[in-house]
């Protein structure tokens, strides 16, 4: 079937393009019908890939970490622009209208984000549909049918949403009833095996993407997300920035009292990340030894400094000894504190 | 590798994605056929700039290393890629 394009150009789609295997092959199957594709990539601060790479040791092989959506734009021979979900991103992770899955991910409500800021750039860059690689039933929050619906519901551009991959088990939008699409060749890809994409990515000689299922996303993660809620739990959410959801990411975090959250750096990388991370409160290190650094949320009293310099004792090079010095700062003011290493057993009542 | 830079943009410090979304904001004021420097101590934008280079239709002109810092060299295109690599083959 031949392309009904408005009289003098080309059909142009823009899509959501993760550089996993399904945005990948969403936008092939596309280019494969003639049409012009242009990818977004988000940059959400929740990727771990992102920060694998900003804790990345010396020896680390660099292509684990390389940007996914570049590469699979590069490869595709498609534009992919990297644009930064910024503090309105956060917002919405804070308090999603459609809540959360199991973890800390509000994955219908990022889906919309992403479609509503795809359907801006459409609009100020051109463009005549947005497409996705969701896929009916993969995921359990975000691509069953109803959450699909929805999505095409709220997203703004109802009708022009396409989801090539799955295409076939949905109601024809608008770019099918026109022609620019020719809906026989869309696919009805559904459910959680990757078979069907696989031959695909064989028959078009897709090789290098990322494992398929990998999950990529700190929100979806057990850890990050008890993290998570912990901060919300205990901050104001108009205080909570970008900066906090960096820190969820690393150290060893306890929570000592409804005030006082310490975390503390697991190895050297998450030392010179901390060391380098400008905040104001209160920094523990034991002294003369190797050791974690410590920060503390809130205004520890004396007793409860001491409590925080006997943690970051039992983590220093010195922890098998009966008393370690450690030197704790907060601005111009330093104090140093000789406490014994705290003991494992108290330290699970404590731990995030 | 010496390379006349038509301008210079410092990313030293910044992890990706923000090296490669300050290229682009800079690449996008510039002419066609400018030279861009750009600075960055992360080694992995060894791989996202040629990357980024070749999804945009910009010339990735190469790099070298000076102590810890990497300077990359990127030309803007002279004319917007129009057609994908697969595009119209049907």
């Amino acid at each position: 079937m031949t392309i009904q394009a408005p009289p003098g150009r080309r059909i142009k789609a823009v899509g959501l393009i993760s550089g996993g295997l399904d945005s990948t092959l969403a936008a092939r199957l596309l280019l494969e019908l003639g049409i012009d594709v242009v990818g977004l990539h988000y940059s959400t601060g929740f990727c771990m890939n992102d920060h694998r790479r900003a804790m990345a040791r010396p020896d680390e092989e660099p292509r684990r970490m390389r940007n996914e959506g570049l590469r699979a734009g590069a490869d595709l021979g498609i534009p992919v622009e990297i644009l930064d979900a910024g503090e309105e991103y956060l917002k919405m992770v804070l308090n999603p209208k459609h809540g959360y899955g199991k973890r800390a991910n509000p994955c219908i409500d990022c889906r919309l984000f992403m479609i509503h800021g795809a359907a801006e750039y459409m609009r100020e860059h051109g463009g005549d549909f947005v497409f996705t690689g969701e896929v009916l039933g993969q995921r359990p929050m975000s691509q069953h049918m109803q959450a699909l619906r929805t999505i095409e519901r709220e997203c703004g551009i109802e009708g022009y949403l396409v989801r090539p991959l799955s295409a076939r088990h949905l109601p024809p939008t608008r770019p099918e009833e026109l022609g620019w699409i020719d809906r026989d060749r869309l696919l009805g890809i559904s459910g959680r095996s990757r078979k069907e994409q696989l031959d695909l990515s064989a028959r078009w000689g897709i090789a290098d993407f990322p494992q398929p299922s990998g999950g990529c996303c700190f929100l979806a993660d057990e850890n990050f997300a008890k993290r998570f809620h912990d901060m919300k739990e205990h901050t104001a959410l108009e205080r909570i920035r970008r900066e906090e959801m960096i820190l969820l990411k690393i150290g060893r975090h306890f929570r000592l009292s409804q005030e006082i959250k310490i975390i503390v750096a697991r190895d050297e990388a998450e030392n010179r990340f901390l060391s380098r991370f400008e905040r104001p409160g209160w920094r523990f290190e034991a002294v003369d030894c190797g050791s974690p650094i410590t920060l503390a949320d809130g205004e520890p009293d004396t007793d409860m400094r001491r409590l925080i310099a006997s943690i970051t004792a039992r983590y220093s090079d010195r922890r098998a000894e009966p008393l370690v010095e450690v030197a704790a700062r907060n601005g111009d003011r330093e104090e140093r504190i000789v406490v014994p290493p705290v003991t494992d057993q108290s330290l699970a009542a404590w731990r995030i | 590798m010496q390379v006349h830079a038509d301008r210079r943009l410092d990313t030293v410090g910044l992890y990706c994605p923000v090296p490669i979304i300050r290229t682009s904001e800079t690449v996008s004021r510039m002419s066609p056929g400018e030279v861009l420097e750009v600075l960055s101590d992360d080694r992995v934008i060894l791989i996202d700039m040629p990357a980024w280079c070749r999804s945009m239709g910009h010339g990735y002109l190469g790099a070298r290393q000076e102590g810890g810092e990497l300077h990359l060299y990127v030309r803007k295109q002279e004319r917007p890629v129009s057609t994908p690599a697969v595009a119209g083959k049907d």
